[in-house]
């Protein structure tokens, strides 16, 4: 099953849009993340369908706070829907939003084949966020959040995230 | 209420991952090691949030202004639908995992069949769900090797706890009167259809993990009914304490 479905934006309403972060993860915008699936403005009022990355995750409240708050900075109403279907996916986070989760220390997203090798011990591939190294092991498929598992470096020691692949 | 059946079927799933995730909450802060606990919690946060997806959903479904909290804090004990396993205390380690793995095995065969309900609020649903069941499937089927193939102590408890809590697996199987309405409409799932595959996948991790797999001529059974063990009283003076003390109240 694959889920490729590009989200409906307008594209004047991205600059705003690109204010707002993940209050977990605060490098990443909220269109890195690819949680929100449709921004579109009618008669000054601008619709927005947000949808959780995972079901309890605590995040979309505050999410859902910011962006109203950031739309009406600029002197719009945002109305937010939380959307369930399609489920999100990992694959819906942007390539620089990866890039720059890395750099913040938290490993990306392995594909849904390596991500499985990886979680089960099968295969040394999630690389260190501190050094690069792929000498590193699974401490706990859960981490600081659902979203993330834990791993620990076997070259230099250093304690990090993974997310997980989500499909 | 117009679709009384399809609101008493919701409960009949949402509660369980209530009263899972609220026994699990209870391990915050308690965890055998930091890891594990926060495992644990991270579970019960899954649990939660699928939880409200679905009450907001029967609150739409009760009418009347009725809200996801009203349905998940202001109900008497036996207007709760769970299952007799979810509520069964954290005795030691080995019971939260076997009960973990219990009801895991459970849930995903359920998510599966969920996917394609005729109703498609809970057909998305479930396919949330599902990827996140199917990381605590694994998570509590590694425990349940590990300890069932590690120290004779280790052994030892966790087989005491699958032999205590099995007499409630047959229960998960249960369909009710308002089960088989909805099922009859396309919407639910025959429960009773996944008994067989249960215990095939129940069976083989427990014998992977070195245990025997018990033999029980009486099972339990009761909660989907509302008919509850002792401790669900207990479980509902802690969650319901605030809502019912300061009503209405938020954060
Ligand atoms: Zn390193």
């Amino acid at each position: 099953m694959t889920v490729d479905l590009q989200p409906n934006i307008d594209s004047t309403l991205i600059s705003v849009l690109e204010t707002v972060s993940d209050p977990e993860i605060p490098v990443l915008t909220v269109l890195d993340m690819g949680v929100i699936r449709e921004a579109i403005e009618i008669d000054k009022i601008v619709y927005i369908k947000l949808t959780p990355t995972y079901s309890g995750c605590p995040a979309m409240d505050v999410i859902g706070d910011d962006l109203k708050a950031a739309f009406s900075k600029v002197g719009k109403e945002a109305r937010v829907e939380l959307v369930l279907s399609p489920a999100w996916t990992t694959d819906w986070m942007s390539e620089a939003g990866k890039q720059k989760m890395e750099a913040y220390g938290i490993a990306p997203p392995l594909e849904e084949t390596a991500d499985k090798d990886a979680l089960l011990g099968n295969a040394k591939i999630v690389k260190c966020t501190n050094c690069k190294s792929t000498n590193t092991r699974l401490v706990s498929q859960f981490g600081s959040t659902a979203c993330k598992a834990l791993f620990q470096c076997n070259e230099c020691q250093e304690p990090f995230d993974y997310f997980k692949c989500l499909k | 209420m117009k679709d009384k059946n399809l609101y008493n079927y919701i409960l009949g799933i949402a509660d369980n991952s209530l009263i899972l995730g609220q026994r699990l909450g209870e391990l915050c802060g308690h965890g055998p090691n930091l890891e594990t606990d926060i495992a644990l919690t991270n579970i019960s946060l899954d649990l939660f949030g699928q939880t409200r997806s679905y009450y907001q959903y029967a609150a739409k479904i009760a009418g009347n202004d009725k809200t996801e909290d009203d349905v998940a804090f202001l109900r008497i004990e036996r207007e709760y639908r769970n299952v007799l396993l979810v509520e069964q205390p954290n005795t030691h380690f080995g019971y939260v995992i076997a009960r973990q793995f219990l009801f895991d095995t459970f849930h995903l065969l359920l998510m599966e069949k969920l996917q394609n309900s005729g109703d498609e609020h809970l057909a998305a649903i479930a396919k949330k769900g599902i990827k996140e069941v199917s990381y605590h499937h694994r998570f509590s089927g590694d425990w349940i090797k590990r300890l069932g193939d590690g120290t004779d102590e280790s052994h030892e408890k966790i087989q005491e706890a699958i032999d205590g809590l099995w007499r409630y697996t047959d229960e998960l199987f249960h369909v009710t009167e308002d089960d088989a309405l909805v099922i009859e409409a396309g919407i639910g799932v025959n429960v009773s259809q996944l008994k067989e595959e249960y215990y095939k996948q129940v069976s083989e991790i427990l014998t992977e993990a070195t245990l025997t797999v018990p033999e029980n001529k009486y099972f339990a059974k009761g909660g989907k009914e509302g008919v509850h063990t002792e401790q669900m009283g207990y479980i509902l003076a802690e969650l319901q304490y605030m809502q019912r003390t300061y009503p209405n109240m938020n954060w």
